[in-house]
């Protein structure tokens, strides 16, 4: 048995047939081919799935597909506007935060939810908020950097 | 220098695709029609199969074939090889098990492959294999290295007797036991080197293909070296030509050592593929990384120091039991034993050593090379039992280092233990450490500690590793079973950018910055117009891989030699342009000039030339400029360093808080420095997980893994750690042209028992000198009770 979700991702109207039980980022990945969210553990630990659903952060793997009937759904693929990085994406680049680039698109939506709430965090306030995304590769210094350069660059901007 | 040279902090050019989503990953990659496969693991740690019934799941939905171990025993299948080959005490050979890749009437950890269900949707694959009825006769299991060597254990291989895989000793045990006579102290510990699970973000997975047409097989994989397993896969597993096989590792989100290894699922994709005539893929949920991807560590040691009253170390004497789970991994055999026990010189100037390994047999995942691989196991063991012989004699831990390092003028330092040190200067890294931990303030910040009621404690850890793996003739006369050489190709285009090519991997690593810096360098070729091709059998020549902080010792050393061909061939070229005599050209700048003269031609120019030879030597001179060079490194190259960490312990709850951390490293000469850090960074959490969170935990009883998700095996988060202050103190390697070392597992290395060392620090005012790894807060909150009672 599938159903129609329809929603909006990156701006564009979507509708896909899934089973009642597709998890949203198994819509994302699987049917809709935005392979830019990523899965790293079946325990929503690692955030490397993190999206924003009506413009706040979400573990797409801690959410079934339906229940994105009519959401606005942001993934990584939707930031850039016009091939101009968004500034938080700029930010990961120019300090490093990245190495092997699987959890950087959770941890730049992760973090773009953060700004959104606190548009100039202390480096202690992002370490704490990051506590639902896993890096292996950065030992999360240079996360922490952009995060903090990202939004002072959104602020200014 | 130029622009983008070496030296610089150029910012990543791979990043882009990583920061907007492009990235592709292997998992990210569909092939039409492809079918999904699901892997249905053994639910216990041993036992006999005495049936499998498959019909239920095959007439399931969406299910396309259900196969089990006998199909592909009856196809011919061979058992997954074992790179790496050790000895016994006695020269006779280690035991060496088959490796199915689905097992056939046993099985021997909770994760071992039973049956491969293919559906056409992950769900359906997933909803059959549960149909599937296995009748298991449930055997008695050992999982750790006590329950493994105890008289009688159960065994899991019949073939080795009481578990062992091979009993293997290194060193001159006579001189060693002289110097013990003489000693006037000895000091001895007994470690555990906690066994971890790597745990890369990206979760291992594989696509299989085959084209009837042609017979050629492709299999997208999660690998750090595509060709390693284009090898082992096609001569030993599969039977397929290498010509007639493809391996492509896109981007790979993580290795640690992790995706060195040939995997079952690899070729079971690739088998299933042509089986069923349609592409198979396969990802690993994170649940199943846990039970199949190779573990690290699990050693159990007892370590002797032999001193003078002085404090001179006078000879050590190691006795390690390390655990390779149920199968022989890859490269198993030759982490306890050549990547560990010849680095137990560490920074000293130790006489005499000898160290026995005796590496067992259980019930568990097959461990291998985890970051670092065998040096952290030494370093830990090493840096614990130095710290202890300090506290024990008195003398200090910086004095009683100091006063045994190898001195800098001594270089090249012959070790008892097979290595030969090219360079170092131990004490200058030792000195920059303690200059930024500000260790002379120590005693203030331990009293201001004090009266918050914290214990403040600070340690301080040597390490030294050997990297750039390796001297093929060496590593071979030692029982590796492969070349480890490595190969690059840069490939000039006509209109003068340039294609690399390189055996390398990168995984996170930053390869195609790295490595076009050092084209840039050399030809003067603007960064961006110079572009890295890795991971792709199809594409490169044969290339060994990235593991063991290799890549730019040993893979750029292939791209500096195939740079002096290109350049050597670009100046012949120029000085028929420019009518002058070769070795009259000078290159420099992207230009080649008569020297003395100004007249040139631009490398550009040169490039044309040779793809469009209408004025060109072709009489002397083949047209083209693409240039291919194997490089063998001369020997391993020594990185080395000193990490200092300072942690506050609540004595209320056993918490430890990381609250400094400084990396003093020597890697020689550094091509990207943000790079370098990046790597330090990365290296030192991993390092600081294992000290305090990272724990490895199987049931004895029923040998099931409890630490079995991210819920229960508990890696670093960023609040978890403090930020890092990183420095380094250059000597160039002696031995390759580049001067360089290797950065990438020097943090894992160091920071284990700077951490652990500086525990013990706050803690043994109280009566407490040891304390387990890791340091729990249960631990040591337990090891504070302990000591008041």
């Amino acid at each position: 048995m599938t159903v129609t979700v329809s929603f909006v991702l990156n701006g564009e109207d979507v509708s896909v047939d899934v089973e009642p039980r597709t998890l949203l980022v198994e819509a994302l990945r699987d049917r809709l081919r935005r392979t830019g969210t990523h899965v790293g553990c079946d325990t929503s630990q690692c955030g490397a799935c993190v999206v924003h659903v009506d413009g706040r952060s979400v573990k797409s793997c801690s959410m079934l597909a339906v229940q994105a009937e009519g959401a606005e759904v942001v993934t990584i693929e939707g930031l850039a506007k016009g091939g101009r990085l968004h500034p938080m994406q700029e930010a990961f680049r120019e300090h490093h935060g990245l190495q092997c680039g699987f959890c950087t698109p959770g941890m730049i939506m992760s973090a773009l939810d953060l700004v959104s709430q606190n548009p100039d965090p202390d480096e202690n306030q992002i370490r704490h908020w990051l506590e639902g995304n896993l890096c292996r590769c950065t030992g999360y210094q240079n996360i922490v950097r952009a995060i903090k350069a990202g939004a002072q660059a959104m602020r200014s901007a | 220098m130029a622009e983008n040279g070496i030296g610089v902090a150029v910012r990543r050019k791979e990043d882009r695709r990583f920061i907007t989503g492009a990235g592709r990953y292997t998992d990210d990659i569909n092939r039409p029609d492809q079918l999904y496969a699901y892997i249905l693991r053994s639910p216990l740690a041993h036992a006999r199969i005495n049936a499998i019934e498959t019909a239920a799941a095959l007439a399931a939905p969406g299910v396309v074939a259900v196969f089990t171990g006998a199909d592909m025993a009856a196809d011919g299948v061979g058992g997954l090889p074992c790179g790496w080959g050790v000895a016994n005490k006695d020269g006779s050979p280690m035991v060496e098990p088959t490796h199915p890749c689905m097992v056939v009437d046993r099985v021997r950890y909770v994760g071992d492959q039973v049956a491969t269900v293919l559906a056409r949707t992950r769900a359906a694959a997933k909803d059959a294999a549960e149909l599937i009825e296995v009748d298991y006769e449930e055997l008695p299991s050992v999982t750790d290295i006590h329950s493994a060597t105890a008289d009688d254990a159960p065994l899991v291989w019949d073939e080795a007797p009481g578990n062992v895989c091979y009993d293997w000793a290194i060193g001159d045990a006579r001189a060693v036991d002289a110097a013990f006579e003489k000693a006037d102290r000895v000091v001895s510990i007994d470690v555990v080197n906690n066994r971890l699970i790597p745990n890369a973000m990206e979760p291992r997975a594989a696509i299989g293909e085959y084209d009837e047409a042609t017979g050629d097989y492709t299999l997208y994989t999660t690998s750090q070296n595509p060709h390693v397993i284009r090898l082992l896969m096609g001569a030993y597993v599969l039977g397929i030509p290498e010509h007639k096989l493809r391996v492509v590792a896109p981007d790979v989100g993580g290795g640690f050592g992790s995706k060195i290894f040939h995997y079952a699922e690899e070729a079971i994709v690739t088998w299933a593929a042509k089986r069923v005539g349609r592409p198979v893929k396969w990802t690993a949920d994170r649940s199943e990384s846990f039970i199949s991807d190779a573990h690290g560590r699990d050693h159990v040691s007892h370590a002797e120091l032999a001193l003078s009253d002085e404090g001179d170390f006078l000879a050590l004497r190691v006795r390690t039991r390390a655990n390779l789970g149920a199968y022989l991994s890859t490269f198993a055999p030759s982490v306890p034993t050549y990547l560990y026990a010849t680095l137990l010189a560490g920074t000293y100037k130790t006489p005499a050593i000898y160290a026995e390994v005796k590496s067992v047999f259980t019930n568990t995942v097959p461990v291998d090379a985890y970051r670092g691989a065998g040096r952290p196991e030494a370093s830990y063991l090493l840096e614990r039992l130095v710290d202890k012989a300090a506290r024990v004699t008195g003398i200090g831990p910086i004095e009683l280092r100091r006063r045994n390092f190898i001195d800098p003028d001594s270089f090249p330092y012959q070790t008892p233990v097979a290595l030969e040190y090219d360079t170092g200067d131990y004490d200058a890294c030792l000195a920059k450490a303690l200059e930024i931990a500000d260790y002379a303030g120590f005693d203030r910040r331990r009293k201001e500690s004090a009266e918050r009621g914290k214990l403040r404690g600070i340690g301080i850890a040597t390490y030294i590793e050997a990297c750039g793996i390796a001297p093929s003739n060496v590593a071979g006369a030692l029982g590796a079973r492969a070349g480890l050489y490595e190969v690059g190709t840069i490939r000039v285009n006509p209109t003068g950018s340039v294609t690399v090519l390189t055996g390398s991997h990168s995984h996170g690593q930053g390869h195609e910055t790295t490595f076009a810096q050092l084209v840039t360098e050399a030809l003067g070729v603007d960064i961006d117009n110079v572009d890295v091709v890795h991971g792709d059998t199809a594409k490169i020549p044969f290339g060994m891989g990235t593991y063991g902080s290799r890549s730019l010792a040993v893979g750029g050393m292939a791209l500096m030699a195939a740079l002096d061909k290109v350049k050597a061939k670009s100046k012949k070229i120029a000085a028929h342009l420019l009518e002058a005599s070769d070795e009259d050209i000078e290159f420099k700048d992207g230009k080649l000039t008569v020297a003395g003269t100004d007249r040139s031609v631009s490398f550009g120019e040169v490039a044309l030339a040779a793809y469009v030879p209408h004025n060109y030597p072709l009489d002397i001179l083949e047209p083209g400029l693409e240039e291919t060079a194997f490089y063998d490194p001369k020997n391993f190259t020594f990185p080395a360093g000193c990490h200092i960490a300072e942690v506050e312990i609540d004595p209320d709850t056993g918490v430890t808080e990381v609250l400094n951390f400084v990396a003093a490293d020597d890697f020689g000469r550094i091509v990207n420095p943000m790079i370098v850090e990046g790597q330090v960074h990365g290296g030192v959490v991993q390092g600081i997980g294992q000290a305090l969170y990272e724990q490895c935990v199987y049931d004895p009883e029923s040998g099931q893994l409890l630490t079995g998700s991210m819920m229960d095996y508990c890696m670093p988060k960023a609040d978890n750690v403090p930020r890092l202050e990183v420095a380094t103190n250059t000597t160039l390697c002696t031995h390759n042209a580049l001067g360089v070392k290797g950065a990438g597992e020097a943090g894992a290395i160091g920071a284990t028992p700077a951490v652990i060392n500086a525990v013990v620090d706050a803690l043994s005012g109280i009566g407490v000198d040891d304390v387990p790894i890791p340091a729990t807060p249960e631990r040591v909150w337990q090891a504070i009770r302990q000591a008041a009672a």
